[in-house]
């Protein structure tokens, strides 16, 4: 939607940037579709798609069953023939039924037929826990979907980059999953140019600079991270890198931050064992190895399954867990 | 015969009203399903039916040898390539024999280049009439991706193994024309199995809430590898299931390749004036096994084999064209030697053709190679020990 006066005063929320870019992308192709459960008329139940149907009709806004498997199927189907459709999957807890569909299907069209058809879709889906929802709302399955070949996944965590990634994931050729971090939906605005950019999916960012320890995460984790900088002796010096993308993997600025400082942590709110983290360590030390000044350590979720709203917080990483991690390394 | 003759008369309950509401709701919902036969066991055609809206004939008998010789292509196909399996040179085929009239008579009322194809994988003759290269279906058996490269304007999505999938991607592509506005309709095949499967109802689903030009094309050959249809669900029909979803449902004889035709000729032509969805069941049969790595023997009867043979598509037709002098025992024979002929040059052609490089592995993931995966194929193509680089550049080290 148009800006308001408190968007131009005050900047734009995550909600707010993500429905700008969907906004300005309907306006420049008219190949492009939105579909999923509520997302027209009601706008999404985060409101993301609020206004969209509105502006664009309900044939390019559009209101489907309730059926992830027939939306990320059909959303194939218009891929291949020529649309640019821009699926959303309500909760991440909900993405079970349109796995196979993604993993088996949108992700190995180009490959198994050696690129006569492509299916260049975006998957929009609320990622994450933190913000007390119910069973099946707040998970991080992520690494589902970059361990399997095809699709390629970002995770934004500021306006400006969600704005920026969302339309570079709509014109790219592939399929892309766009994980949402909803702890972030509204948690705080930023000025965001109200223009046409991109920011090419693969590259990661340096949120601050540093020369003692690495810090590695993406999704809300980088706002716990930089409490946790907050909670940290003033002379120690971290380097906080936000991945963006999660698949493929910027690992020359990982390699790069991590030949710098030889001190490594990754943090990720998705349970521990083989989550990304596990894969950025492997990568860390095969390249790293003679670079590392202590071992790489992980601050995860436990390998459980994701607690109901009442114990969300004591699974997740937090601060004060992240800071003890960036001061055990440091003083290894 | 009154069937109450012979029942004890009970007091007449609510169990009894439910049962004769229930009865009622069966009765019509079987009602409901037309079935259509036109060409039967014996040739015969019946002249009323086998005409258009408009009057005309609805196959004329040169269209029909046309159809026919694809039919025989279509057989000598299975036989040259279960020779090729046993021989080591495939690795699995599926066979169609018996099921040709079904991909013929629907590919046929879809127009080449037009309407959209999305098949399973045993609807061969369908894809060859479409302008998919017989040779490209031999290469993907052979376990080569590039058998399923789509040639420029030919409307066909590739050959789909996992059951059901596929029928959503056509709801996608048939929703495109109409957003669109495009006069194109798709037509999506499947088995009887894969209406046990979610996809089918959320296809069904998806493309009758949306009112979109697509045809369900059922070839119901009665076993899902070992499992019998009747196995396969409790419903009297396949056809019946479309009901529930507000679509257009029709029983044909899948053997019958003027039944077949006329469904879904009918079919398209309500689909693109915006009528919406039909669900087509053919009746039909697998002759043959599964595929090359199934043994049918070991679940079915030969006399149930046997019974279905009488009414192999190929015998009927063949009847047909002879009553009108159009075919005979000495054209068999030379449309056969013909078509096998082609095949082994064709298969010959496919089998020979340049293994593929350890780079096609990874070309097509994406439509640019990321940094990772060009790595490991660079690897790949010059360390024997598929070590990544970074293992490369250590055990040099040491040397």
């Amino acid at each position: 939607m148009p800006r308001t006066p408190q968007m131009i005063e005050k900047g734009l929320t995550l909600v707010d940037a993500i429905n700008e870019a969907l906004y300005q992308e309907m306006e420049r192709d008219d190949r492009v579709m939105c579909l999923g459960e509520d997302v027209g008329l009601n706008g999404g139940v985060f409101r993301v798609t609020e206004g969209l149907q509105n502006r664009f009709g309900p044939d390019r806004v559009v209101d489907t069953p309730l059926s992830e498997s027939g939306i990320m199927g059909s959303s194939i189907g218009l891929a291949l023939a020529g649309m640019r459709p821009i699926p959303e999957i309500q909760f991440e807890g909900f993405m079970g039924p349109a796995y196979d569909q993604l993993v088996n299907h949108a992700a190995r069209f180009r490959n198994r037929t050696r690129g006569s058809h492509t299916v260049p879709l975006t998957v929009r889906v609320p990622w994450g826990g933190g913000i007390h929802a119910p069973e099946f709302h707040s998970d991080s399955p992520e690494v589902m979907y970059i361990h399997n070949p095809g699709m390629k996944v970002v995770c934004p965590s500021t306006p400006s980059d969600a704005k920026g990634l969302l339309l570079a994931a709509i014109r790219d050729p592939d399929p892309v999953i766009f994980f949402e971090p909803k702890r972030v939906y509204r948690s705080f605005r930023e000025q965001v140019d109200e223009g046409d950019y991109t920011i090419p999916i693969g590259k990661a960012k340096t949120v601050s600079e540093g020369t003692d320890v690495t810090v590695i995460t993406w999704g809300s984790m980088v706002f716990e991270c930089l409490a946790a900088m907050d909670q940290l002796p003033d002379d120690l010096s971290v380097e906080l890198i936000d991945l963006r993308t999660l698949n493929p993997l910027d690992t020359d600025a990982i390699c790069a931050s991590a030949e710098k400082t030889g001190r490594v942590v990754i943090v990720q709110e998705a349970p521990k064992t083989c989550g990304l983290a596990s894969e950025l360590t492997t990568i860390i030390v095969e390249r790293c190895f003679l670079n590392l000044q202590a071992p790489v350590q992980r601050v995860c979720g436990f390998d459980t399954i994701m607690p109901y709203a009442k114990l969300e917080l004591q699974y997740l990483p937090d601060a004060k867990k992240i800071a003890e991690a960036i001061g055990a390394v440091a003083a290894y | 015969m009154d069937q109450g003759a012979n029942v004890r008369r009970m007091p007449y309950t609510a169990w009894n009203a439910f049962v004769e509401i229930f009865m009622a709701i069966r009765t019509a919902y079987t009602a409901n399903i037309e079935h259509i036969s036109i060409l039967d066991e014996n040739g015969v055609l019946d002249e009323k039916l086998a005409k258009t809206a408009s009057g005309e004939p609805l196959l004329t008998p040169e269209q029909v040898l046309f159809l026919y010789e694809r039919m025989v292509e279509c057989r000598q196909l299975d036989e040259v390539a279960f020779k090729l399996q046993r021989s080591g040179r495939l690795f699995t085929y599926p066979q169609n024999k018996g099921q040709e009239a079904c991909a013929l008579g629907s590919g046929f009322a879809m127009r080449k280049g037009q309407d959209w194809l999305v098949p399973c994988y045993r609807e061969n003759a369908a894809l060859f009439l479409h302008g998919m290269p017989m040779g490209h279906v031999l290469l993907f058996w052979a376990g080569d991706e590039r058998g399923s490269i789509i040639p420029e304007g030919v409307k066909i999505t590739p050959i789909a193994i996992p059951i059901g999938t596929q029928m959503l991607h056509a709801a996608g592509i048939a929703w495109a024309q109409k957003v669109r506005k495009n006069d194109s309709v798709v037509i999506t095949y499947f088995g009887d199995g894969a209406t046990s499967e979610g996809d089918f109802h959320e296809a069904m689903n998806f493309a009758t809430v949306f009112n979109v030009p697509a045809i369900f094309f059922c070839q119901n050959n009665q076993w899902a590898i070992s499992v019998p249809r009747e196995q396969q669900m409790n419903s009297e029909t396949v056809a019946q299931k479309g009901l529930a979803y507000g679509a257009q449902c029709v029983q044909v004889d899948g053997n019958d390749i003027f039944a077949v035709y006329k469904a879904t000729l009918e079919a398209r032509e309500r689909a693109r004036q915006g009528g919406g969805v039909t669900l087509i069941e053919a009746i039909t049969y697998r002759l043959g096994d599964h595929t090359t790595a199934d043994d049918a023997r070991r679940y079915r009867s030969a006399d149930e084999v046997e019974s279905w043979k009488n009414k192999d598509p190929m015998i009927r037709t063949r009847k047909y064209l002879e009553a009108r002098g159009l075919w005979d025992e000495a054209k068999q024979k030379s449309a056969e030697e013909r078509a096998e002929a082609m095949i082994k040059k064709i298969a010959d052609d496919a089998l020979n053709f340049a293994p593929p490089t350890t780079d096609e592995m990874f070309n097509y993931l994406y439509a640019e190679i990321p940094e990772e995966l060009r790595r490991q194929r660079d690897t790949l193509r010059t360390n024997s020990l598929s070590m990544n680089p970074e293992q490369a550049r250590l055990s040099e080290s040491r040397r």
